[in-house]
């Protein structure tokens, strides 16, 4: 076969790979939309916030140091010590969950039996929030964020398929331990959702607020399951994101790469974000390396709006979502 | 006893839907269009109109635009940045290719290319509703920007990508241009404004605009009663758009003078037309100016205070300021989701009985 | 068991109503989603001037017909004729602007809107002024739109509403909801005004006014008006002929004395009687 077959066929798995990534966003989205309704936009920023939280930990910085110095006139930066990266992810994960308890007791709980577009904008304005809130607390300098996750081209692979087919393929170790991580997480949340008593009360909220209700389910407490979970998937997302291209506000932007992923699967199908991702982030690959050059490139900032935009006229609820009947 | 309405009969149809129907309210707004007309055009430094007025004049047309879509035909768009990023791309070539046309018209044309845009980028609403058609509007945003970046006829292939007005004049006076006075940009995006926001208040009372509200209220009751949700919809995305590009075409000749189109017309515009009209009021024009003001004035005031009095870092106080919006977003969503126009209305209600409440 | 008028050009009903020629007539219509069957071939008319009345237990698709009637369902076998014409495939509204207007079981007002402003909706039909005249408010528009109002305060007078005439309708207790959906209903002058469980929900007395409101509209403006309701002693005195429906299939038509007597309907639908 000839090199740009093989090229092509490379491009179409690093985007395979980064469309994995857009899949860990997207399950976020997907969790919370499920449990409440809820179009989380801040879902990006929260990883943001999870990597930033976890790299200021990692790395003994002392909160709002800016803050602090500006007020007081002091020049505090760091504790002097570091933090092993386990138990610092620890940590991350309670206080993303105790941001979820915060987040449940002043903005949702006020918010009840609100149309689904103010709760939308709420979470815009959450996000908002806490990304000046992270930025406050840890400054908006571009960090690296290194938990021990093996990185780089992976040599064996690319020998082996030099040796196979005379193409090495590239591909980033990373990219692999996230297609794992995935993998595991969406495992752990089906059998989560499907075979425990908080995750069976979670889909009788998704199905009927009220039924669940009525029956002795704590809406609020599954509110608060729900977005600790998704604040964990936004701190793996972070993690991967982070690791491989730093700490900084664009991470937050990650978000709207996964927005198009939700409308092409459907916002309540866990499956339908894998696949949408996959088939986004290969789509976007593919299409900068195809028709980019003709067009002055970077496509990869439109093509997967325009993408779901055109497959939801004709198909308005995603691939994997229910059909919606309208009643009177 | 300030504020009353007793003794304020209605003897005609007419006289009952006019747009200020209490005493009081009509002579504070021709106060206000007296003062704004006739002082601050006297008063105006470059200072003021710079960092406050001019932007701020703006903006409120921008949120009447997107206040006639979001607030009135309840389709949310996120693709505000982009519209107005049609607007000035649009009058910056018939600025560059017409130079003897007044400069008016090119604004005017400005706002009907992007209405033509904006209805092209509406048409998914008839088939897509609510957050799914944010999401879609987003799909606009991203590769209008991207369009202006890339295709070099846009910017008449200059060097930088970068699109600058050429000085263009109004009766013997510029209005564009680095030789611009402070109380011309004033005046001409005043007068500008003062004609939308009369245009927008017509079309909002009568049928055009109670189709809009029925669509927003209930589209399948509103189907059900005789209003064709395709012409509804797309006329809402067309005036929305004419109101937003004509923003943008005045955002970047008269008040920025050059933009690039990342930079100024980015999805950060689009959230922060939203949030105007979300903080000032959803469905309401006088909402759409208080929610420009407000916004306006905010970093101004921030900064005045924080970087101005405190002497803190600059990027610590955008943190600030960010914290600041997130959270008076949530607040009036929580409070009054209809915004400081709600509040105004619920302080006029207190007055009118004050000070005897029973 | 079908309809005991004849078929001219009109009669008179024991009250001195006119009963006209048809109206609306119903072709063998079966209605499916997916695979079930909401409506099987069911075939009935509307007569002009009448009070024709649905009935049948939850399910039996009454509000199905209803919104094939009103155009929200599209049948998949079966003819509608309106007017003496078939009517092909239309959209909602372009059946509203045929002069077919509706109430909704569970009340579909405009909640952003004052009441005054949803009665004036019903108008929206009716109204023609373009973008352009109605952005610069030029006579015409002016004109148009106090002409309007004058009709719809004719209809606020009539169900009695003055009083809320500038309320939110968010605010409204259910039963004057429904009042305002009714003077919606009538704003459009309809020549058929569909009702969709005009009465449920209410106490004693609404359903009194509610009755008088439907008689007075039929008698008044000689609206024909085809309704759905569960209580049967309002059905019974309202309807000049009723249709009762049973899983989708027509099970009786005809005068209520008719149906009370139908054995069919009385094994579905009444039971052993109520007395």
């Amino acid at each position: 076969m000839p090199e740009t077959v093989f090229y092509a066929l490379e491009v179409m798995l690093n985007g395979l790979m980064a469309g994995i990534m857009y899949a860990l966003v997207a399950l976020g989205f997907v969790l919370i939309f499920k449990a409440s309704g809820i179009f989380n936009y801040a879902q990006g920023v929260l990883a943001l916030f999870a990597a930033l939280t976890l790299v200021g930990i990692m790395e003994g910085q002392v909160p709002f140091a800016h803050l602090i110095n500006a007020i007081f006139g002091t020049s505090f930066h760091t504790f002097g010590f570091k933090v092993p990266a386990l138990v610092a992810i620890l940590i991350t994960a309670a206080i993303m969950t105790l941001l979820a308890v915060l987040v449940e007791r002043y903005i949702l709980k006020h918010l009840v039996n609100q149309e689904p577009i103010i709760l939308f904008m709420a979470t815009i304005g959450l996000a908002y929030f806490l990304e000046g809130f992270g930025d406050v607390m840890w400054g908006s300098d571009l960090k690296s964020l290194d938990v021990g996750l093996p990185k780089g081209i992976d040599e064996t692979i690319e020998s082996l398929t030099s040796d196979w087919f005379g193409y090495g393929f590239f591909i980033d170790r990373l990219d692999i331990v996230a297609a794992i991580v995935a993998a595991l997480l969406v495992a752990a949340l089906t059998l989560f959702s499907q075979y425990s008593k908080q995750g069976r009360a979670l889909r009788a909220v998704a199905d009927d607020h009220q039924a669940a209700l009525s029956v002795g389910i704590s809406l609020r407490f599954i509110w608060v399951l729900v977005w600790s979970i998704a604040g964990i998937v936004a701190l793996v997302a972070g993690i991967m994101w982070g690791s491989k291209s730093g700490v900084q506000f664009s991470l937050s932007l990650i978000a709207l790469k996964a927005l198009p992923v939700l409308m092409l699967g459907g916002f309540t199908s866990i499956p339908g974000a894998i696949v949408g991702g996959l088939i986004i982030g290969m789509g976007e690959k593919l299409f900068e390396f195809l028709i980019g050059p003709l067009v002055g490139g970077a496509t990869e900032n439109w093509f997967a709006y325009v993408l779901a935009l055109v497959f939801l006229v004709f198909r308005p609820q995603g691939l994997f979502g229910e059909r919606i009947i309208e009643r009177v | 006893m300030l504020y009353r309405e007793a003794g304020d009969f209605k003897t005609s149809y007419v006289a009952d839907s006019q747009t200020f129907p209490i005493k009081f309210d009509r002579i504070r707004y021709y106060i206000v269009v007296a003062i704004a007309f006739g002082v601050v055009p006297f008063l105006i430094n470059d200072y003021w109109a710079n960092a406050v007025f001019v932007p701020f004049l703006i903006y409120a047309i921008a949120a009447i635009g997107l206040n006639i879509l979001t607030g009135y035909c309840g389709q949310v768009s996120l693709g505000t940045g982009g519209f107005m990023a049609v607007g000035a791309y649009a009058c910056y070539k018939l600025m560059t290719a017409m130079p003897d046309v007044p400069f008016v018209i090119h604004v005017a044309l400005a706002g009907f290319i992007t209405a033509g845009v904006g209805v092209l980028f509406g048409l998914p609403s008839l088939r897509i509703k609510g957050f799914y058609l944010a999401v879609a509007t987003l799909a606009a945003q991203f590769f209008l920007v991207w369009l202006f970046n890339k295709v070099p006829w846009f910017y008449n292939y200059s060097a930088s990508g970068q699109i600058t007005a050429p000085e263009r004049m109004m009766f013997g006076i510029a209005v564009t241009g680095a030789g611009t006075p402070a109380w011309a940009k004033y005046l001409f995006c005043l007068i500008i404004l003062f004609a939308l926001a009369w245009l927008a208040r017509n079309l909002t009372r009568g049928s055009v605009g109670r189709r809009w509200m029925a669509i927003r209220d209930m589209d399948i009751a509103a189907e059900i009663i005789g209003v064709n949700p395709l012409t509804a919809k797309l006329s809402a995305f067309a005036v929305s758009s004419f109101y937003i590009g004509i923003a943008g075409a005045l955002f970047f000749s008269v008040y920025l003078g050059a933009v690039e189109v990342g930079e100024a017309f980015g999805i950060q515009k689009s959230f922060l037309v939203l949030f105007m009209i979300i903080i000032g009021g959803l469905g309401s024009i006088f909402g759409s100016f208080a929610g420009a003001a407000f916004l306006v004035l905010l970093p101004v005031l921030l900064k005045n205070i924080l970087v101005g009095q405190f002497g803190w870092a600059t990027d610590l106080a955008a943190h600030i300021e960010l914290m600041i919006v997130g959270g008076l977003i949530i607040f009036f969503l929580i409070v009054e989701p209809h915004g400081l126009n709600q509040l105004w209305r619920v302080a006029k209600e207190k007055l009118r009985l004050w000070p005897f409440p029973h | 068991m079908n309809a005991q008028i004849p078929l001219s050009s009109y009669t008179m009903t024991a009250d001195g109503r006119k009963i006209g020629a048809v109206l609306m007539e119903m072709k063998n219509i079966t209605l499916r989603f997916g695979g079930v069957k909401a409506i099987t071939d069911i075939s009935f008319d509307i007569r002009e001037g009448e009070i024709r009345s649905i009935i049948g237990p939850n399910g039996a698709g009454k509000s199905s017909m209803l919104n094939v009637i009103s155009g929200f369902y599209v049948p998949q076998e079966g003819e509608v004729w309106f007017r003496g014409a078939r009517r092909p495939q239309m959209k909602p509204y372009e059946v509203a602007r045929q002069g077919i207007a509706r109430t909704f079981q569970n009340i579909a007002l405009f909640d952003g809107m004052s009441v005054l402003d949803n009665i004036m909706t019903g108008r929206l039909t009716l109204m023609k002024t373009g973008l352009l005249a109605q952005s610069f408010w030029w006579g015409s528009a002016e004109r148009e739109e106090t002409a309007h109002r004058e009709k719809v305060e004719k209809i606020i007078d009539f169900l009695e509403i003055q009083a809320i005439r500038k309320t939110p309708v968010g605010r409204l207790p259910y039963g004057l909801k429904k009042r305002v959906e009714l003077a919606r209903a009538l704003a459009a002058e309809p020549k058929l005004l569909l009702l969709d469980e005009p009465m449920a929900g209410m106490n004693v007395e609404e359903k009194e006014d509610m009755c008088r409101f439907i008689l007075d509209v039929n008698d008044e403006f000689g609206t024909t008006i085809a309704l759905i309701e569960h209580d049967m002693g309002v059905v019974m005195d309202l309807s000049d002929r009723v249709v009762v429906m049973d899983y989708g299939k027509k099970i009786g038509d005809g005068t209520p004395d008719e149906v009370r007597n139908n054995q069919a309907v009385i094994d579905a639908y009444l039971g052993v009687s109520h007395e």
